[in-house]
């Protein structure tokens, strides 16, 4: 939240008259070493997101959009971000309530290992996933022997690897939005008749939904733009697992202005993304 | 004593670090108790183990006759009345106080006709549709006693029901929840730090410090007769109730009190015992206009301050300082005038 109102702090600034601006920032006396690097580093942050725009093959663009690879990436990269998201929900919601609202012995550990993926680099999640949910993964040979279930290089293994490092984000978004809710609310409906279920369900879980929509955008964007668990664990097959950023990484290689278009794409989501959040955090704070 | 079938009996023992909490309440359906005490002194604890949420380390807990120490507090016929209300805000009045019924098994429809009926008790009914944010603090206070009521409790618990409220909102909403605490017709149990609310609201005063009993009664008794300097200093008030015209309230028991309110109709009239001044002879060209002619009943030393219990044509409590008690030789029996000027008596409905 705080990024976003940086950035937006930082558009104002761009936007605004520089008179006035300069008036009031010589009057707040911005010191010159906390500015210049301050917009040295808008500037790093803008300028490969410029040089996209600049170099964008506007011509082709069309034809390159409607070819059927890309639509295939585009696809596939939204339908997975979505079904990871969705995994993200009904597992992650009910961790985060159980590290926010109950006591249990470890709990700080625990809570130490969920954010884990958050940290830890994208290919070793996708090699851990392989050794654990692969064909002679720890689980991974009880799924394919009993229920003749594979998971790596499928389009589940992408929703896999994609909730494994978006689940996180939502753990915390939705774990943090918990503690700053009012515990009591939860007491005052059990006083009513309701259970610790119902309580949830029907008082805290509307409560919280703010946090919940924020995290689920984060969870969502994170899942739409995993690279390295994504081609480890779910390799890179087109229409079955070779999702947007793979798609990119790819073309780069052969056909640099297909990547860009690619990319167009991505940033565009990102955006409409961003735009989203920041309705929704504006009319809920 | 054999447990009674009607009521509250309760032995709460709630053990927290070094805190303990070790308080015996009993109570008749229709009575209305206050747990009056300091910051800390277990109040709330008492309240919320009545409630169930938090656990009784010792003791036991008999409502109706009806074991309840190991129930959840989803499966106690009890309702709360939480201090800041906690009205879920995401739920429109009615559904707040609809939550209940349909926790207890009520169609949607049958809950919200019953919620709306108790609306239409508090004289809210035009609110039903208001979110708790567009409530004021007196309204927020209606719908969460209508929330509590609405689960139809055997034992209503009530914690610091005004606090919340200013001044002004407070006077309307006592008398107002005066009004339903005696049509309830089971046991309600408030806490407050405040004793004019506990001498309005309740009919027996139950004082707690340090996690015990330091005093029960009736709040005229312990007004006349505290028993620790908490007391003493806290319950220190002189209440009275009667028939206000203008400026003079009769009492139900004969005497008037002249007070600078200008009221009509029922009303209530307190002043501190320090307010009192005490004459052996009969006052000539005193400003005072109360005046009555009394009877010293007892004498009770407080810190610097004797409390002096008067009898007579008007009983009341009269707060001195030691000099003052000698020099005026009072003793039990002794006779003389009590004047509280009008400017230091509070009336205020009933």
């Amino acid at each position: 939240m705080t990024q976003l109102d940086t950035s937006d702090a930082a558009t104002e600034t761009l936007k605004g008259g520089p008179r006035r601006r300069r008036v009031r920032m010589t009057g707040r006396g911005v010191p010159l070493p906390l500015l210049v690097p301050a917009l040295v580093g808008l500037a790093f942050l803008l300028l490969p997101l410029l040089a996209l725009l600049v170099r964008a093959p506007w011509r082709s663009l069309p034809s390159q959009l409607t070819s059927t690879e890309v639509w295939q990436a585009l696809q596939l990269s939204l339908l997975s971000a979505t079904l990871a998201t969705a995994v993200c929900l009904v597992l992650g919601v009910p961790l985060a309530w159980l590290l926010a609202r109950t006591e249990f012995p470890g709990r700080r550990f625990v809570r130490a290992l969920v954010t884990l993926p958050l940290v830890l680099p994208p290919v070793v999640g996708g090699v851990a996933l392989l050794l654990a949910l692969g064909r002679n993964g720890v689980v991974g040979q009880w799924l394919d022997s009993w229920f003749g279930i594979t998971l790596p290089f499928t389009t589940t293994g992408v929703v896999v690897a994609e909730a494994f490092v978006a689940m996180p984000f939502l753990v915390i978004s939705v774990e943090g939005t918990l503690r700053a809710a009012d515990p009591r609310y939860e007491e005052a409906a059990q006083t009513l008749g309701a259970s610790r279920f119902t309580a949830f369900r029907r008082v805290t879980l509307p409560l919280i939904a703010p946090g919940i929509a924020a995290g689920s955008v984060l969870a969502w964007a994170r899942a739409l733009g995993e690279f390295g668990a994504t081609i480890t664990f779910a390799g890179n097959f087109p229409g079955r697992t070779q999702t947007m950023p793979l798609a990119v990484y790819l073309a780069l290689q052969n056909d640099p202005e297909a990547a860009i278009a690619l990319s167009l794409v991505l940033l565009a989501v990102s955006i409409a993304v961003l735009a989203g959040l920041r309705d929704r955090w504006m009319t809920t704070s | 004593m054999t447990p009674p079938d009607k009521g509250l009996d309760a032995h709460l023992v709630v053990e927290r670090g070094t805190f303990r909490l070790d308080v015996e309440l009993t109570a008749a359906p229709g009575d209305v108790v206050a747990l009056l005490g300091p910051n800390g002194a277990g109040k709330t604890t008492a309240l919320r183990a009545l409630a169930g949420l938090v656990g009784l380390t010792d003791g036991h807990l008999r409502l109706d006759g009806a074991e309840l120490d190991r129930t959840p507090p989803e499966s106690r016929p009890v309702g709360v009345v939480f201090q800041d209300y906690l009205l879920f805000p995401h739920l429109t009045a009615l559904d707040n106080v609809g939550f209940g019924p349909r926790c207890q098994g009520a169609t949607k429809a049958e809950s919200r006709a019953i919620a709306a009926e108790w609306l239409e008790r508090m004289g809210l009914a035009e609110h039903s549709g208001a979110k708790p944010r567009k409530l004021s603090g007196g309204q927020a206070q209606r719908v969460a006693v209508a929330r509590a009521l609405a689960t139809r409790p055997r034992l209503l618990l009530l914690d610091e029901p005004l606090a919340a409220l200013d001044a002004r909102t407070r006077l309307d909403v006592r008398a107002q929840l005066r009004r339903h605490l005696a049509e309830f017709e089971a046991v309600a149990v408030l806490v407050t730090h405040d004793p004019l609310d506990a001498m309005v609201l309740a009919d027996r005063l139950v004082v707690i410090e340090q996690g015990r009993i330091v005093q029960e009664g009736t709040p005229a008794d312990i007004a006349r007769h505290p028993r620790t300097d908490y007391i003493a200093q806290l319950v220190g008030l002189n209440l009275y109730k009667g028939n206000a015209d203008g400026h003079t309230v009769t009492l139900d028991t004969g005497p008037t009190i002249t007070t600078t309110e200008d009221l009509t109709g029922e009303v209530f009239v307190a002043f501190p015992p320090s307010a009192v001044t005490l004459f052996r002879d009969r006052p000539t060209g005193a400003s005072a206009r109360n005046l009555w002619h009394c009877e010293v009943a007892g004498l009770e030393t407080h810190g610097d301050q004797i409390r002096v219990d008067l009898t007579g044509e008007l009983p009341l409590a009269a707060d001195l300082t030691t000099p003052a008690a000698a020099e005026l030789d009072l003793h039990q029996g002794a006779s003389v005038w009590a004047a509280v000027k009008a400017t230091q008596t509070h009336s205020y409905p009933t």
